[in-house]
């Protein structure tokens, strides 16, 4: 019940988001608020229980998305544009040395493990291929094989620590 | 302030074209997907931010309130842009996989080697 109400109360909050500036009660025409009741109690009938089980809870605290924000634009930023010079120098010179390769995440929830493989495959140069589902490990195509039997930081930092500090 | 927004356009411009070579420069599938998701995700992270930058100084010196509705809904464009890409990457290339193509001029294939293909 709890996971129903909370999708509700997000997909208003996101309606709000979309049709900002429509009218003149706060940045909002009555309208747009009206309309946006009955759309959000569908979304939230229809995505109550996909939220509720596969969101773990300890995403709900603001420390967590705190700590996500801060990764989003310091961490990950950084690498990501460290990666995209060096993949453009790639495309440039044509130098590469592909393979897949495998790395130990030790990551326990679904969700972490998402969190992940989204990372590497936003980070050019690595792209999450496959996952192993019983120790939770990830296959990964890296463009520049350093190591045929990586650590996780030569492949993709500290990306894992991160994924474990906010999801899990 | 149009220097910055010319300058982020320039950068995304660049990392956009150099997406387009690298389907043309790498030889299969998966390198390609790194040039051609990878980098244009860079790319259009930077025009999303000169959008941004243009839509919040025209909000702030006319007032218009259609400005700001510019530069939020190109904030959702990128976050949409940053959830939806990696995860369309991830499946082209384990659908690939599944499908049988290998990896040209691969050093290891260590997904081929449990599959027992390598």
């Amino acid at each position: 019940m709890g996971s129903y109400i909370a999708t509700m109360i997000l997909s208003y909050l996101f309606y709000l988001f979309l049709t900002m500036g429509s009218g003149n009660i706060g940045l909002w025409s009555s309208s747009e608020l009206l309309v946006g009741i009955p759309v959000a109690v569908i979304a939230g009938l229809a995505g109550g229980r996909i939220f509720g089980e596969y969101i773990p809870s300890s995403l709900l605290n603001p420390y967590r998305w705190c700590l996500f924000i801060y990764y989003l634009f310091v961490p990950f930023f950084t690498a990501m544009a460290k990666a995209n010079i060096d993949v453009a120098m790639r495309v440039i010179t044509g130098k590469i040395n592909p393979g897949i390769v495998k790395i130990k995440t030790g990551l326990k929830k679904d969700m972490a493990l998402t969190f992940l493989a989204n990372s590497i495959t936003l980070t050019p140069g690595t792209l999450s291929v496959d996952v192993d589902e019983e120790e939770n490990d990830l296959y990964v195509h890296w463009i520049d094989v350093k190591d045929v039997t990586p650590e996780p930081r030569d492949v993709c930092g500290d990306f894992p620590e991160w994924a474990r500090r906010i999801v899990e | 302030m149009s220097g910055l927004i010319a300058l982020f356009l320039v950068i995304g411009i660049a990392f956009n074209c150099l997406g387009a070579i690298a389907l043309y420069r790498f030889p299969d599938v998966y390198t390609r997907l790194h040039g051609a998701t990878k980098a244009t995700t860079f790319g259009s992270i930077f025009t999303s931010l000169g959008v941004i930058a243009y839509g919040f100084t025209k909000w702030a010196y006319t007032g218009e309130a259609r400005f700001c509705v510019l530069a939020i809904h190109a904030i959702v464009a990128l976050i949409a842009l940053l959830l939806t890409n990696p995860t369309g990457a991830h499946a082209i290339a384990k659908a690939a996989h599944r499908s049988g193509v290998m990896p040209k001029r691969a050093v290891v294939d260590r997904l081929a080697e449990r599959e027992g293909k390598w």
